[in-house]
């Protein structure tokens, strides 16, 4: 493995990780100190329990802010809620903000939402940052050129008590995609690509510095969809390097500095990002021209194929592929060798961390306005947070959705991962703006999911089967 | 914390088999609708476990009477992929896994064991097949985990095994949950806190 030689720049994940190393631990990993926790529902209500069995304290509450996000019913919030054991969770994260002055962007407070849209709306994402919450999907922050670890709930627990971990260092793997997207491919096609590629463990042990010509012009909320899936490719981490796009996203949010402090920040975020002779472990190179619009067929976030592809076979399939192909064919029930397109569908999900904001929801509206959800299909659009719903709102996207025939919900994770109301039943097939494609994740343990971007969906809605965006919505020029 | 020093796990092994076995497949998410670990055993693997129609057991590995008791869980590779959920090594926990010995493991669920005192150890493909004949022969056979010589012994079958040596010392030492570690590092992030920027809202700062 080719070590960064000295002289060589460093990039921006060995600045950030220097940066906050405390020192190193007996047991030879680094204490790393996590500028930003942020935390959720499910996995920290345990960790407080931790904390209150071992007499701790949180020395640092003003770096942690807390939501609740995945158990929230997205129809009516009214509490409490039917399910008694989300509304005690709901409860037990409250008591414990209260208990140890924890900020908790609760439900009705205008601010609530899914923990990886509000940390960047609200500005608490910044750049140089470590970033830390039990969630795998925390790799989205890495948008900003923070360094986002998803955690387990002990790790929680250390956060809170210490505001470190205890970590080994990642490798780094620059991921370059230069040139231009084709019409109708988007962000969530270029992830879906990239973890085709690489393979769903191929980023084991790495962080991903998503770069290129693509990433350059990319959007914040494109960035945010693709270092969202970055642990989709085994990657804990994945990051884009801080530029004049993420400053201007930044500038006025709530938690953002102002006046002087603001051009210090600025100062300070753009030397955060990689030198230009930074050295990596590994650098793939992809064209973006090749990318086209993307579906998984199986059950997991590397079983995909382009939308005009077929599904493959155990048959044609490599010696080492044929068990894996056969589970999933037979649990998808999918037809091998017959084309993605024209599969059936009955439900169709948009939202997620993945893709629920605004300019997700804008890009579908512009497309479903004066047109139907196809006869027979459930298709619902939940908006990430509560600032998007809002917005969404005053632009009047929900009237569109709804005259569409989508249900307009109120903000969550929802049928992602079926924690809340929202599940499929029996074994629907699900098209699906989210993450994960993993046998029952949508909340029936025979449900099915086929993961696209939002506009793919909707074609999918639009029509009843999987289809080609391009096709269904004449596609003009959109995104970088 | 005195924590128990973990050079070896011995017992006997339950095989199951599979590639990209997700968190999601080892503890579905309406599982974790809980403020606590507590009575997650019962719940591990549940979907494969159980017919999600009837109810009824599908004869899963874990539920055999051969393996009833085992403590050591042999599956395929990228172990643990998906969610960070700690309430998946925990539910294996609780089920009675004292180790893990996989092709790999994903990062997450590598380090949540860790934390938990449960050995996580790479064995290659060929070598894991050896050891699943081994067990299948003889359901009854002790296999053994040893994190000093980085074997995994079955009766007759001794195979390599690898673990990050970070992970092998910390379990070695008795250090494997960091928290007694971290605290003791209180001063010092203390001062470098005070170097770094606050994160606060504009009309407080």
């Amino acid at each position: 493995m080719p070590q960064p030689r000295a002289g060589q720049g460093k990039n921006l994940f060995q600045k950030v990780w220097d940066t906050h190393t405390v020192r190193t631990l007996p047991n030879g990993q680094i204490q790393l100190f996590i500028g930003l926790h942020l935390i959720h529902e499910v996995t920290s209500p345990q960790a407080f329990g931790m904390l209150r069995d071992l007499g701790l304290k949180v020395p640092y509450p003003k770096r942690t802010f807390a939501t609740v996000d995945h158990i929230v019913p997205t129809d009516t919030r009214a509490e409490p809620f039917k399910d008694e054991l989300a509304q005690g969770m709901i409860n037990a994260l409250r008591t414990a903000c209260r208990d140890f002055g924890i900020e908790f962007f609760d439900i009705h407070s205008g601010k609530q939402g899914i923990v990886h849209v509000i940390g960047p709306e609200l500005g608490l994402t910044q750049p140089g940052l470590t970033i830390a919450c039990g969630d795998s999907h925390t790799s989205t922050h890495g948008a900003f050129g923070a360094i986002a670890f998803g955690i387990g709930t002990s790790q929680v627990r250390d956060v809170l008590a210490t505001q470190c971990m205890a970590l080994d260092p990642l490798k780094v793997r620059r991921v370059e995609v230069n040139g231009k997207l084709g019409l109708g491919v988007y962000a969530k096609d270029v992830i879906l690509h990239i973890i085709r590629k690489l393979g769903v463990n191929g980023g084991t042990g790495y962080a991903y510095e998503f770069a290129g010509t693509l990433f350059d012009r990319f959007s914040m909320e494109e960035r945010m969809t693709v270092c969202n899936m970055s642990i989709e490719g085994g990657a804990r981490v994945g990051y884009v390097n801080p530029d004049a796009t993420t400053f201007a996203y930044l500038k006025d949010r709530p938690y953002a500095p102002t006046g002087q402090a603001w051009d210090a920040a600025v100062a300070r975020w753009a030397s955060f990002a990689s030198d230009p002779d930074a050295a990596y472990d590994d650098v793939v190179k992809i064209d973006a021209a090749e990318i086209l619009p993307t579906v998984t067929w199986g059950i997991n976030p590397g079983q995909a194929i382009f939308v005009d592809e077929s599904v493959p076979s155990v048959a044609t399939a490599s010696a080492e592929q044929k068990a894996s192909i056969a589970e999933a064919l037979e649990y998808m029930k999918l037809k091998p060798g017959a084309p993605i397109k024209g599969t059936k569908v009955d439900v169709c999900f948009i939202g997620s961390c993945t893709n629920s904001r605004m300019s997700d929801l804008r890009e579908v509206a512009k497309y479903v306005q004066g047109r139907r959800v196809a006869a027979g299909v459930k298709a619902l659009v939940v908006p990430g947070s509560e600032q998007v719903r809002d917005q969404a709102v005053k632009e009047g996207l929900d009237k569109i959705f709804s005259a569409a025939g989508f249900e307009w919900r109120d903000a969550g994770c929802s049928m992602c991962l079926a924690m809340n109301p929202d599940k499929l039943v029996g074994d629907q097939l699900c098209a699906s703006s989210s993450n994960r494609n993993f046998k029952g994740r949508q909340g029936s343990p025979t449900g099915r999911t086929l993961l696209m971007s939002p506009l793919m969906v909707a074609a999918a809605a639009l029509t009843g089967a999987v289809a080609d965006c391009r096709e269904v919505f004449e596609v003009e020029a959109v995104g970088a | 914390m005195a924590l128990a020093k973990i050079t070896s796990v011995t017992g006997t092994a339950v095989v199951v088999p599979g590639d990209d076995i997700d968190t999601d497949r080892i503890i579905p998410a309406r599982f974790m609708r809980c403020v606590t670990f507590d009575g997650l055993g019962q719940y591990a693997f549940y979907d494969v476990r159980f017919d999600p129609g009837t109810g009824k057991p599908l004869n899963h590995p874990l539920d055999r009477p051969e393996h009833k008791g085992a403590s050591i869980l042999i599956s395929g590779n990228n172990f643990g992929c998906g969610s960070s959920r700690e309430h998946a090594p925990q539910a294996l926990q609780k089920f009675g896994i004292r180790a893990v010995v996989a092709g790999s493991f994903a990062e997450i669920f590598f380090g949540n064991c860790t934390t938990l005192g449960i050995p996580c150890v790479c064995v290659s493909d060929a070598d894991r097949a050896k050891l699943a004949q081994a067990i299948s022969a003889n359901p009854a056979l002790q296999v053994s985990v040893q994190l000093k010589t980085l074997r995994v012994e079955a009766g007759e079958c001794s195979v390599p095994c690898t673990i990050k040596e970070g992970a092998r010392q910390a379990l070695g030492e008795g250090q494997w949950d960091a928290i007694g570690l971290l605290l003791d590092g209180a001063k010092a992030v203390s001062a470098l806190e005070a170097k770094l920027p606050k994160i606060s809202l504009v009309s407080l700062s």
